[in-house]
């Protein structure tokens, strides 16, 4: 690895910006993360970042490294071509802050619109449940995620239709196959999933599962079964008349 | 400045920090029907009890009948080297499984036994399989489950926005000062309680498993507003963080590792700690290897590998071995768990399911695959003991309506805190404030707040932007707080001299000054240099706590080791290390003695020794 790189960051607010070139040395093992701190720490103190883990564990650190979506402290130097400057810039896909900082406030105000879990009654008289392992393990997945927002940062109908205002994403699909698959809950999310959270908006292009840091199979695993829901439901009027028929 | 420039909120109770302390406290307060407002300097859901992997400590019994609160009471006692405030470790322990229980109804989702009920895993200092966990990643389980929670409750959620002065109201508390990072304006929350959940204060530490938000902001704020703090000294090093590369120094590698089957082995391949087993803990730990993994399996007639003595013991040992020439390449020793190999059949696949976030985390930061390969660790600054002085019952500080809870609050972990013994910690005591908080706000209406004092506090958070760049070099924020982590690391740490702490309460004296002169570019949107400039006083507040009250505790005890006094002292064992404000705004340090247990506690301690 070169002794020293350059990293090409963007730099500005609402009022608009540009992409600044910073140098900074590099050694082994280090992340973008670590540029970033330096640049920060030497060159220039206000450059606003988002971090706190530095473990990919709580998706403060989101941003686009050479056009990718990335937490910055899980992307390593050496995987980056060091020989022309690494651009970073904020997600795209919310309103700018500034620098690499982004208003992610949407997204909590999305997950307010989401019907919270609620549980069956409890299994046993001492106010406990029974789960299998195996129950609990179909929804591990999904509650794994870290809500770091990349997939929302890159799903064409945020990102470029900005239909945010009837669009969960891809995030908030996650979250409500986590609650509708979990073994307790007895909620039903369908219809709203249909007619509030437009579902029917993702046309199954599976780049949120491509970006996903936790290696969540968002539009297989999660996605596609809950559209699987709503259909059914959305069709069970002409089943119940083929049931009738016998068919 | 302006009266008419600072946003002004009024809550019942304000919840200082979304961790699951202040989580917890928001949801109870909140349920009793009082207004509640919570701010934090991160956004919602990225506190440091995300980063939690092991597990949360509670005598379920789920896997072992034998568990019981009595036994998890003697274990923290035994751990915290009996200065532990025994009631808050008697109440811990007995409503420790309620608040678990309670999570699951709000649908956290925990790893299960094969009759269905939650599984529970061995830990480090307890006596039993007693970790309720899921994978490597409870604390993100827990705080997703009360966040989500919270949030449907309607408690107000102020992010991103930190809280640099309280004010009170003659005695009593009265509200706080924040600052919000987006615009960098300042915000008036006037409430009739306050509950402090502001974590730890890793970031006073070169090394360390903490973000930058510990900069023990809580710590400094409820001593500026006269409450006293305790325990000081007893700052827990982990004993495996990360120290290869560089980069990722420090960051934590789950004492789960331990608890799965992994041991620790120096560079001649020995695993020395079976060298050093401390008196009281002989009768508990394996003398071979084989009874050690039969442990960590679930065979209860085995007693427990040393690998799961209590962290400080493990620290020092790691720091022994490096010192005498017998460490890894990097400076650390090895932990192995790819050995287990030996011992079962689809053992990758078994560590990987086990410990996902930990073979991730090594893949992708270090090159390593744990599956196949020992890791490289070595102790890392973790978990603050001490701190805001707490009645048992209520968690209230010293200062009327101030509370505190989760790790900013002092008594239950006493020298040492066991493993697992936060999570619980956070859920016991975080709901007790919320619930006592509520209380207080219900009989007490917000008080006045005194406009000068605000306007002072304002303008002081300012000066960095009005100073001119120093001429004699006092530094930018970001230099000066590398310097503090490094003094403290070195003249602090794990292994403590009188001479050596002396000089860092000279090299703090010498940092406040220059702290006082440093200066900022830039505006006040989202400044980090700023806002680092401004943490710097909590943490050299903070810094000079430790190191006063470490100076007065002359013995070694849990965390806490002198090499100039390296055994423990009977005399010792009876009193708290008091630091305070004194009338002249100096720091002041008192020795008080501990209450004594009652005699049903003592016997139980003695009966489980
Ligand atoms: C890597 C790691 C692994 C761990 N694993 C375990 C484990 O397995 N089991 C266990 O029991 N413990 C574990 N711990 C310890 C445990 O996670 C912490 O002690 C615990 O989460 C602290 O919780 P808290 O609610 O007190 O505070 P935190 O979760 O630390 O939250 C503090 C909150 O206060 C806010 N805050 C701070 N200062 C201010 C201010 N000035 N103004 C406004 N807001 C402020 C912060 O923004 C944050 O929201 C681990 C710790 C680490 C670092
Ligand atoms: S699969 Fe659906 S949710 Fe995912 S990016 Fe494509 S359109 Fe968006
Ligand atoms: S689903 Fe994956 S990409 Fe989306 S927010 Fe969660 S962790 Fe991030
Ligand atoms: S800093 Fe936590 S995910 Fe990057």
């Amino acid at each position: 690895m070169s002794a020293t790189a350059t990293f090409r960051i963007w730099r500005g607010d609402t009022a608009g910006g540009r992409f600044q070139d910073y140098t900074t040395p590099v050694a082994a093992g280090m992340v973008v993360l670590d540029a970033v701190h330096r640049i920060q720490a030497e060159q220039a103190n206000d450059l606003a970042v988002r971090w706190n883990c530095k473990a990919g564990r709580c998706g403060s650190c989101s941003a686009e490294v050479n056009g990718m979506p990335k937490l910055m402290c899980m992307t390593r130097l050496d995987e980056l071509p060091l020989e022309r400057p690494v651009t970073i810039e904020p997600m795209q896909a919310f309103p700018i802050v500034k620098d690499l900082v982004t208003d992610v406030s949407w997204n909590f105000a999305v997950k307010r619109r989401i019907a919270p879990f609620r549980p069956r009654p409890p299994d046993a008289p001492d106010g406990t449940w029974r789960m299998a392992q195996a129950d609990v393990d179909r929804v591990m997945e999904f509650r794994k995620c870290i809500e770091c927002f990349l997939c929302q940062d890159v799903c064409h109908v945020l990102r470029d239709h900005q239909r945010h205002t009837e669009f969960i994403g891809p995030r908030y699909f996650v979250h409500a196959a986590a609650l509708e698959m979990h073994p307790l809950d007895v909620e039903d999310r369908t219809e709203a999933l249909r007619r509030e959270h437009a579902i029917g908006l993702c046309n199954i292009t599976k780049c949120c599962t491509k970006v996903c840091p936790e290696q969540i199979t968002i539009t297989d695993n999660a996605i596609i079964p809950l559209k699987e829901r709503v259909a059914d439901k959305a069709y069970d009027p002409i089943r119940a008349i083929l049931r009738m028929l016998g068919a | 400045m302006a009266a008419a420039e600072y946003q002004t909120h009024e809550h019942d109770v304000l919840v200082i920090g979304a961790g699951g302390a202040g989580l917890r406290a928001a949801i109870e307060a909140s349920a009793a029907g009082v207004r509640v407002g919570v701010v934090c300097k991160s956004l919602l859901g990225k506190a440091h009890t995300v980063m939690a992997e092991g597990g949360i400590a509670a005598a379920l019994a789920n896997v072992d009948d034998r568990d019981s609160w009595r036994v998890h009471f003697a274990d923290t006692m035994r751990g915290g080297q009996y200065v532990n405030n025994w009631r808050m470790a008697q109440l811990h322990a007995q409503e420790a499984p309620a608040r678990v229980r309670e999570l699951e109804a709000w649908g956290a989702l925990f790893d299960r036994t094969p009759d269905g009920r939650i599984l529970q895993r061995n830990f480090g200092g307890h006596a039993y399989p007693r970790l309720v966990h899921v994978g490597d990643r409870t604390g993100l389980e827990m705080i997703r489950t009360l966040q989500d929670h919270g949030v449907h409750q309607g408690i107000d959620v102020h992010m991103e926005c930190t809280v640099i002065r309280l004010l009170k109201d003659g005695e009593r508390i009265a509200g706080a000062l924040a600052y919000e990072r987006e615009r960098g304006r300042f915000r008036l929350f006037r409430a009739g309680a306050v509950i402090l959940a502001t974590g730890g204060v890793g970031r006073a530490y070169r090394i360390t498993s903490n973000s930058w938000e510990y900069t023990g902001d809580g710590h400094a704020l409820a001593y500026a507003a006269g409450a006293d703090l305790i325990d000081m000294e007893f700052l827990q090093f982990h004993p495996t963080g990360m120290v290869w590369p560089p980069s990722v120094q420090g960051i934590l590698v789950t004492e789960a590792v331990r608890g799965e089957g992994g041991v620790l082995r120096n560079k001649d391949g020995r695993r020395f700690m079976f060298a050093d087993i401390p008196p009281l803990y002989k009768n508990q730990t394996a003398d071979n290897e084989d009874e050690g993994w039969r442990y960590t399996q679930g065979d209860k007639s085995a007693r427990r590998p040393p690998e799961l003595l209590t962290r400080d013991h493990v620290a020092r040992c790691i720091v022994r071995e490096t010192k005498e020439g017998r460490g890894s390449p990097h400076g650390g020793v090895f932990l192995d768990i790819a050995w287990i190999r030996e011992k079962l059949p689809r053992a990758e696949a078994h560590i990987k399911n086990k410990l996902p976030g930990m073979y991730h985390q090594f893949k992708q930061l270090a090159g390593v695959d744990i599956t196949k390969e020992p890791m490289e660790v070595g102790p890392t600054t973790h978990y603050m003991m001490g701190g805001v002085r707490v009645d048992a019952e209520t968690q209230m500080s010293t200062v009327p309506g101030l509370f505190a809870a989760g790790e900013c609050a002092a008594g239950l972990h006493g020298a040492n805190r066991l493993g697992g013994n936060s999570l619980s910690d956070l859920l016991v005591f975080g709901q007790r404030a919320g619930e006592f908080a509520a209380q207080f706000a219900k009989q007490h209406r917000a008080g006045p707040v005194d406009r000068e004092e605000v306007d002072a506090a304002a303008r002081a958070a300012l000066a960095p932007f009005e100073r001119r760049a120093d001429q004699d070099g006092g530094g930018g924020p970001f230099q000066l707080q590398a310097e503090l982590q490094d003094f403290m690391q070195d003249l602090v740490g794990i292994v403590r001299r009188e001479e050596e702490m002396r000089r860092a309460l000279d090299r703090i004296v010498e940092l406040k000054r220059r702290a006082a002169r440093t200066t900022v570019v830039g505006n006040r949107e989202y400044n980090p240099g700023w806002h680092t400039a401004l943490d710097l006083d909590c943490l050299l507040t903070v810094s000079e706590a430790i190191t006063r009250a470490a100076l007065d505790r002359k013995e070694s005890r849990g965390a806490h080791f002198r090499d100039d006094y390296p055994k423990k002292d009977d005399a010792a064992g009876r009193v708290t290390t008091v630091i305070r404000k004194g009338s002249g705004g100096d720091m002041q340090v008192a020795r008080e003695p501990l209450p004594e247990p009652p005699a049903e506690l003592k016997a139980i301690i003695e009966e489980l020794k």
